[in-house]
């Protein structure tokens, strides 16, 4: 065939985008075919496929599509993860004339991808996932405000993190750092489909995650059971609330100055290029306007699981919980006064880093109360240790130390010094790690016993909270020292030799962790094994105090047989302190959305026609947004959306209830 | 604590919470409205009304507020009370995030531009 031929088909794809001379590359796609192949065939021999399309992946309810979010996020944890053990055995070995294992191509990429999946697919999915399961349970609701919306939102995250995953084995990931600065990553120094992945991977992603915010904003306004007024929300309903609005002012944001950067990528435009009156810096203020609210969207909502579960394992009410309030709409709107504090050396001057020194410092002033409120909840409460618990505690000593090293980047003269070296990267993992993952961790130990109907092993969960907290310290204190000393960020290999026992104890660090993220795997396992043991058949585990654990564990399909009625914060606990009775007749058929396949089509196409855009093949594109118009206009013809489950099948769910409740007893 | 039945969670769908009326006569005010609105900053350009450019721009861009306000009262239908207050209290987040965002980012790239870029008098230097 001749060249042109092959490149109208192919664009610039061809077989030399395969990375077949990088060893590491090819091992690791065999060990992944592998495990897909075994999963493919296991799933068909089971005959499997059928149970997961129409249970799984068409699903409109929460619920499961809360359940995708978390397996999404843990899996794509694995990855980022893999790619965080890499870097530091590369950095741990990289002295005295070695260059260490990982070529600078393949280094650049990898720290590039860890940063990107860690933010955006992995801790954004987890806090989706959280607060898709429970926010509805929480307030009262059958499901979220728009249900096909929200398994639309799901599977555009899904695509997004598909064309990550694609980088590693067709052609290569952005080699700029998570956040792309350009020049950098403008298309005279970042030619290759590297800087296209990340863009496409993100937009992609990004209208899943714009449009489950709005969904959830919806919600939470508007699906609250009777008598549940704004300030009888459960806080991690509240902080939802914030986040999504976060989400919904910021993320524009973001798909903005990355459409920006595509304009200068493919059609030529002088955005952010040096000259032709482009501005570089333009990008770097754009991306942290978006970039600093991001990181209240993932530790607001992890703020919200810490005072469920403190209130709920302290067996009080939870203290302050109208400061509690205030303090999180105030971070709100504060975060969005301190972007600049992530550029302050880039040369604004006194006056412009002075204030957004000052708004940063300010931040600590609503953060400092919350913690204040979760020790008062503490305080003369009997505390029961289980693993949320642990993890709590967990979070409280970890994230007070990273909050103390981020009003120390706060100060602009001491940020002069600092910017830039491993001392922020130790502060930035000791808050998202001490705070959103702890957070998740805490979640997922609170509420799988919600979703699935057994409590997780505490055993494994033990094993895995001390490898994890001790292999965090580990990992990260050795970098604030590293830091303090003036090493930077991303580099790859090491001159100094007195350097090199800082970064051996730091991947013994990371070695912990991975015992922990093993030992944590093991725990699911484990659990689902013993599951008959670790069962609860109350739907009320922890003896909590919010609306999600009135209902059956796991919850049936419509949440709730009759809308619960509020009268007081804590509504479950209320309705056990006043000898609640649970309704045992006069059940009625429930009005439910339908499940449609037509989230998980759009989503492909949209996938398709990132991948025909980064590889340049038009046709691709072209007919990919073509049909995601077609399939998009014709869901609309679609008047199947909704049934009844008749009032017989409430009866006999809510039957089946009263009789393990009567076991039980 | 007792729960409701469906005819008391039916009780919530107040049709009419806040909604403000759509009529024709508010269409038709907010239309001639809009069309003045628009009619006057083209005369003043075409005409050259004003003595300076940048005088007529900034007359223009005080009409677009104005039209704005005129396109969320009579076709947006918004009010303080629409949507139990909701759409004002988003509308006010929205406008406070705005003013946040393009303030912030003139006042920023300013100091940037003046503290960071090449002189440009120095390409004329060579």
């Amino acid at each position: 065939m001749s060249p042109d031929l092959l490149k109208l088909i192919f664009g610039r794809l061809g077989i030399d985008s395969l990375p077949l001379h990088e060893p590491i590359l090819v091992g690791t796609f065999i060990m992944v075919a592998l495990g897909g192949i075994t999963l493919f065939a296991g799933v068909t021999y089971f005959r499997l496929w059928g149970y997961l399309w129409r249970e799984w992946f068409t699903t409109v309810d929460h619920k499961r599509i809360g359940i995708m979010y978390m397996i999404l996020g843990i899996v794509m944890l694995l990855r980022g993860f893999a790619d965080a053990l890499m870097m530091r055995a590369q950095q741990a070995l990289a002295f005295n004339g070695s260059e260490g294992f990982l070529p600078a191509h393949h280094y650049d990429q990898v720290f590039t991808a860890h940063g990107v999946i860690m933010i955006f697919f992995v801790a954004m999915p987890l806090v989706t996932g959280l607060m898709n399961y429970v926010v509805p349970l929480q307030i009262g609701a059958r499901d979220v405000s728009f249900p096909f919306l929200n398994n639309f939102s799901f599977w555009m995250t899904v695509g997004g993190a598909v064309l990550v995953m694609a980088s590693l084995f067709i052609g290569e990931f952005a080699r700029t750092g998570w956040l792309a600065y350009p020049p950098l990553s403008n298309i005279g120094y970042s030619p290759d489909v590297g800087v296209d992945y990340y863009i496409w991977a993100l937009q992609v992603a990004g209208v899943g995650t714009t449009l489950s915010g709005i969904n959830l904003i919806c919600t939470i306004v508007k699906l609250r059971c009777p008598g549940m007024t704004m300030m009888k929300m459960p806080v991690f309903t509240w902080t939802s609330l914030c986040t999504n609005i976060l989400i919904v002012a910021s993320f524009p944001v973001l798909t903005v100055v990355l459409a920006l950067l595509s304009l200068d990528r493919y059609v030529g435009t002088n955005f952010f290029t040096n000259d032709f009156g482009g501005s570089p810096m333009m990008y770097v203020n754009l991306i942290w306007i978006w970039g600093h609210p991001e990181v209240y969207i993932l530790v607001l909502p992890a703020f919200g699981i810490f005072s469920e579960v403190t209130s709920t394992f302290s067996g009080k009410r939870l203290f302050g919980y109208t400061s509690m309030v205030y303090a999180t709409v105030v971070i709100t709107i504060l975060s969005y006064l301190v972007w600049l504090h992530h550029f302050f050396t880039m040369g604004s001057g006194a006056s412009v880093n002075s204030f957004f020194g000052i708004t940063t410092m300010i931040i600590s002033i609503p953060t400092g109360a919350k913690m204040f409120n979760w020790l008062f909840t503490m305080y003369r409460g009997r505390i029961r240790y289980e693993l949320p618990m642990l993890w709590t505690i967990a979070f409280m000593l970890t994230f007070v130390i990273g909050g103390m090293t981020g009003v120390l980047l706060a100060v602009p003269p001491a940020d002069f010094v600092l910017h830039n070296s491993l001392f922020l990267i130790a502060h930035f993992h000791n808050v998202i790690i001490g705070g959103v993952v702890f957070g998740a961790f805490a979640g997922i130990n609170y509420w799988f016993p919600k979703a699935f109907g057994f409590k997780l092993d505490p055993f494994w969960g033990k094993l895995s909270f001390w490898f994890w907290v001790t292999g965090f310290y580990m990992a990260f204190m050795p970098l604030y020292v590293l830091g303090l000393m003036g090493v930077t960020r991303r580099l790859r290999v090491f001159d100094d030799p007195s350097l090199q026992i800082w970064f051996v104890i730091a991947a013994i660090g990371a070695g912990l962790v991975f015992l922990g993220i093993l030992s944590m795997l093991m725990q699911f396992a484990v659990s689902f094994l013993k599951r008959e043991q670790l069962k609860d058949v109350t739907g009320d585990p922890w003896d909590a105090r919010t609306l999600e654990w009135a209902t059956s564990s796991p919850p049936p399909d419509y949440n709730f047989a009759f809308t619960p009625v509020v009268h007081d914060n804590d509504a479950w606990w209320d309705m056990k302190k006043r000898g609640y009775q649970r309704p045992l007749v006069g059940f009625k058929s429930i009005h439910m959305p339908r499940s449609t396949g037509t989230g998980i089509i759009l989503a492909g196409f949209a996938t398709a026609m990132g991948f025909g855009l980064i590889w340049y093949i038009w046709w691709l594109a072209a007919l990919s947004f073509i049909a995601l118009l077609a399939v998009g206009i014709g869901h609309t013809f679609n008047y199947h959306r909704d049934f009844d489950i008749p009032a017989d099948d409430v009866i006999r769910t809510e039957d089946a209830r009263t009789k393990l409740l009567a076991g039980a007893k | 604590m007792n729960t409701d039945t469906h005819a008391v969670h039916a009780g919530d769908h107040h049709h009419g919470d806040g909604h403000a009326h759509s009529t024709f006569s508010g269409y038709m005010l907010g239309f001639v409205l809009s069309v003045v609105l628009t009619a006057i900053p083209f005369w003043l350009v075409m005409s050259g009304a004003l003595p300076s450019k940048q005088i007529t721009a900034l007359v223009i861009m005080a009409f677009a507020v104005v039209q704005i306000v005129v396109h969320m009262i009579y076709f947006l239908h918004m009010s303080p009370k629409s949507e139990n207050g909701w759409s004002m209290m988003a509308l006010i987040f929205t406008i406070v995030m705005v003013v946040i965002a393009l303030s912030g980012s003139l006042w920023v790239m300013n100091h940037l531009n003046s503290n960071m870029m090449p002189i440009h008098e120095m390409t004329g230097m060579k």
